[in-house]
């Protein structure tokens, strides 16, 4: 019984790994024949920017706050508090920056994402447009997707430098760490490998959460057995569960990729 | 190669079914170019199903589409260029709720047509005013009322200027005056643009008021098809219910309302 369904959930994964490999495809074809792509995609980075900004910020720096505290009592009993900032720092930009500020985009922007197209597409929005000869993925899809090669990165940026203030804050001004000593040993820590790490982490996870997310929205109506707004409520948890499974998933990949 | 006695509009042996339900057993219309017919039936006869059909937006089992002698070359609701320019009012409107009404309705125009962008607005205004929704451009649909949302729907599948629009259910859910203004609308847009329209509806009053030909879908099939004074003259048990029920309805609205029924051509 417990094999014969680990194999259902192994098939069922196999077939969504496959459904949404396609609907990458699809959205890429569409690209070419799309008009004003450019200036959708910016658009899609402002909002998406803009919607996420505070979260991403907010969440960095309690992070950075607890880096910071965490780090400092484990390095004071090596007596080395000293390098508090590399610690602060590596932490930040080569794991839990992409990841975390990915999970915080998953929940504000993605869960969206879901939730729009899923009523696009009960609304017939979405048949709409094919009636109208426009292709749909390429209008409201392809510029998201385009978008999260770059917003992905930007705010993981900026949930790094958030959390680089958190870890002064906890470091310096309630451990009574030198703000000196934190500064040049956060100067001295990045290689260059790190920083690459961190962008492509995080442009992988832009466009792997965003086109699952879109992927649940855009087929809510395949969902077999619920319709209308359960449908769309469906697809919008499913999305967000997926999505972030996904990143801690990728996340292990590209991390033993760059080690 | 065109010939004015080809049908815009051919349709033969016409099936869909979902799973074992039926909807459309054998359809077979033709709609001459030019002209209006309406689809009657009960709801849940595949008006809808129908329609969506021709639009290309549902993938029929077996049967055949032409549109102007063409294999209708649509899949997944993709229009081919190449085909007539077809236009689908969709029961629900289906307006795009992130964008304003005037942004609906430039944008067949801007994503599917090398008009300069002056060309596009001056068109898409044309459309709003010719509707009565000069002022109401910058509003979003949810911030308009379920009639004009309607117009704006028939703004943006007129705007393309297409040869074939096909109407489901255009009137449905709105107020009775609204249904009149929408109605008239259409058969005075007919006159002004000349296109050619496939109308879906239940309701009988419109169908032989603005049609040149009136089909009822039952049970699948096309039970029956003809001119309006032929509809008036059958004897079809189902055909005479419905036109009863007409006639009780139109009184009953002309006795509220006071306005003249729209039907009254064919029900006195
Ligand atoms: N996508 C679908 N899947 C299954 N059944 C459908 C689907 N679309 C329509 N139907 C069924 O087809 C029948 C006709 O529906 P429809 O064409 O919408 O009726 P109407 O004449 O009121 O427009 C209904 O019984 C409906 O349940
Ligand atoms: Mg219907």
């Amino acid at each position: 019984m417990i094999l014969e369904d680990i194999g259902h959930e192994a098939l069922s994964f196999v077939g969504g790994v496959g459904d949404l490999a396609l609907f990458g495809i699809r959205v890429l074809g569409s690209i070419p024949a799309t008009r004003g792509l450019f200036r959708r995609a910016l658009r899609a980075v402002h909002e998406v920017g803009i919607r996420c900004l505070p979260v991403v910020a907010i969440v960095g720096l309690f992070t950075g706050i607890v880096l910071g505290l965490e780090g400092y009592h484990t390095l004071a009993r090596l007596g080395s508090e000293s390098v508090l900032g590399s610690l602060v720092l590596l932490s930040l930009v080569r794991e839990l920056g992409p990841v975390l500020a990915a999970l915080m985009i998953i929940g504000q922007s993605g869960s969206a994402l879901a939730a729009e197209l899923g009523i696009q597409r009960n609304s017939e929005q979405i048949d709409a447009l094919g009636t109208m000869g426009i292709n749909a993925l390429g209008f409201l899809a392809a510029p998201r997707l385009i978008a999260s090669i770059f917003v992905y990165p930007i705010l993981t940026l900026a949930f790094n430098a958030s959390g680089i203030i958190g870890g002064a804050i906890s470091g310096c001004l309630v451990m009574g760490l030198d703000p000196g000593v934190y500064r040049t040993s956060a100067e001295g820590a990045l290689g260059s490998g790190d920083l690459a790490e961190c962008l492509v982490k995080s442009a992988v996870f832009g466009v792997l959460t965003v086109a699952i997310c879109m992927h649940q929205g855009y087929t809510a109506h395949l969902r077999v057995g619920v319709s209308g707004a359960r449908s769309v409520s469906l697809s919008t948890t499913r999305a967000v569960v997926l999505a972030c499974v996904t990143v801690l998933a990728a996340d292990a990949l590209i991390t033993s990729a760059f080690l | 190669m065109k010939s004015s006695s080809r049908p815009l509009l051919k349709v033969s042996g016409l099936r869909k079914a979902f799973g074992d339900h039926v909807v459309l057993a054998r359809i077979d219309l033709s709609v001459p170019r030019g002209t209006i017919v309406s689809v009657l039936g009960r709801s849940g006869a595949g008006k809808s199903v129908f329609l969506k059909c021709l639009a290309g937006l549902i993938v029929p089992d077996a049967g055949q589409i032409l549109l102007d002698g063409r294999s209708s070359g649509t899949s997944g609701g993709q229009r081919t260029p190449s085909g007539p320019r077809a236009s689908f009012l969709f029961q629900g409107n289906a307006l795009l709720d992130s964008l304003t009404a005037f942004e609906n309705v430039a944008l067949p125009l801007a994503q599917t047509t090398s008009l300069s962008p002056d060309e596009i607005v001056s068109r898409a205004e044309g459309a709003l005013d010719r509707l009565g929704l000069g002022a109401f451009g910058r509003h979003y649909p949810s911030q308009l009322s379920g009639g004009m949302q309607k117009r704006v729907a028939l703004a943006r599948a007129l705007v393309t200027e297409p040869e074939i629009v096909l109407f489901d259910e255009p009137t449905a859910g709105l107020d009775p005056l609204s249904r009149n203004a929408v109605f008239e609308l259409i058969v005075r847009l007919r006159q002004d643009l000349g296109f050619t329209a496939v109308i879906v509806t239940h309701d009988v009053v419109e169908a032989l008021e603005a049609s040149d030909r009136v089909a009822l879908l039952d049970q699948g099939h096309i039970r029956f098809e003809g001119d309006p004074e032929s509809f008036m003259a059958s004897r079809d048990p189902m055909v005479s219910d419905l036109r009863d029920s007409a006639g009780a309805l139109a009184r009953h609205v002309a006795g509220i309302t006071g306005v003249t029924p729209l039907a009254g051509r064919f029900l006195t």
